[in-house]
């Protein structure tokens, strides 16, 4: 019973942060949803005429594809541990549980 | 200066926040573009707290080594989350911190070395963020979030709010922030030449509102889940960190 209700809840959870997400793709129709680095950059500017950027990245992705490559990596990698760890949790707990009282 | 006008004043600056039309920034501030005396204050501010973090890292883990993959977990959980843009309101997209978790399982101390490798990473391999901003970002990110997150969860959870209220509301004032804090750095190094830094901050946090409220929604959501997981599998493990 107490298991479902936890079911319930991550499900809810997760369904929330999915609509709160989707919500601007759907009202949005004309935006590409870029990032807004650049326009950070004409603010500073027209804020201190003066000002010049001292300092490039080391190194800049080559290209959008690469740069979504490093930004699935990270993602995937981070996730791959975030399961892994969960799972591990998972199966420890039952096997307690198992010990203690078999049903 | 009279009081109504002050009020006005006051009025003009909340409706800006809310009206304006874009962010300016997109969570960090990017490479080279923070005057290097400011990069170097950021630094020295920052510094005490990373080292305070490193410490106390090392200490939780002798105390009680169980931790370590809890740890992992939150380490892992931050570039999971900070990997995914996610569409707002405003056209564009921006990415949550996800220091929010960690800080409410295990305080400022470890995030703030957790975020900074999180941070270090996007700017060596995404030109995300930047090494001589890297010192404004932890602080904005690494050590103002966590902090606000876990202050907000002590304090709710002393009041008896659940433990996933409590969580969610931290992780969410947290998230905000670190935003609010970018956007004030920024203010504070580029001040308006008539109006300071009051009207440089209503520039730079842009709609920081609009655009960071469903952007922290969706992180406290996503890390309650965690949490909530945590809470049936791990409960030996959340009650050495005092959680449960």
């Amino acid at each position: 019973m107490k298991s479902r209700k936890t079911t319930i809840l991550i499900v809810s959870l997760l369904a929330g942060a999915f609509v709160i997400s989707a919500f601007p793709l759907v009202v949005l129709k004309q935006s590409d949803f870029s990032g807004a680095d650049s326009k950070a950059e004409q603010a500073i500017l027209e804020t201190d005429k003066t000002f010049k950027r001292w300092a490039e990245p080391l190194w800049t992705p080559p290209g959008p594809e690469t740069e979504t490559l490093l930004f699935t990596l990270q993602g995937a990698v981070g996730a791959g541990v975030v399961c892994y760890i969960l799972g591990y949790l998972h199966g420890r707990s039952k096997k307690e549980r198992g010990e203690n009282d078999p049903d | 200066m009279f009081p109504a006008q002050k009020k006005m004043i006051n009025a003009a600056f909340i409706v800006s926040l809310i009206l304006l039309p874009y962010p300016l920034f997109s969570m960090h501030i990017m490479e080279g573009f923070l005057p290097p005396g400011w990069c170097i204050f950021w630094f020295t501010t920052s510094a005490p707290f990373i080292l305070f973090g490193v410490i106390s890292i090392k200490d939780r883990l002798k105390q009680s080594p169980k931790l370590k993959i809890l740890l992992g977990l939150a380490g892992a959980y931050t570039f999971v989350l900070s990997s995914l843009k996610i569409p707002s309101l405003t056209g564009s997209s921006s990415h949550p911190t996800g220091v929010g978790l960690g800080a409410v399982l295990f305080g400022v101390g470890p995030m703030v070395v957790m975020g900074m490798i999180v941070l270090i990473f996007q700017a060596l391999l995404l030109a995300h963020g930047g090494i001589t901003t890297l010192g404004a970002n932890i602080f904005s990110m690494a050590i103002v979030g966590p902090v606000v997150s876990w202050a907000v969860f002590i304090v709710l959870k002393k009041v008896r709010l659940s433990l996933e209220l409590s969580a969610f509301l931290g992780i969410f004032l947290g998230s905000l922030a670190t935003y609010f804090v970018t956007a004030i750095q920024l203010a504070m190094a580029f001040p308006d030449e008539h109006g300071g830094v009051m009207v440089s901050l209503i520039k730079f946090s842009g709609i920081f509102a609009v655009t960071q409220i469903p952007l922290s929604v969706s992180e406290g959501l996503l890390s309650v889940v965690i949490i909530t997981l945590l809470k049936k599998y791990s409960r030996e493990e959340l009650s050495l960190l005092k959680v449960l």
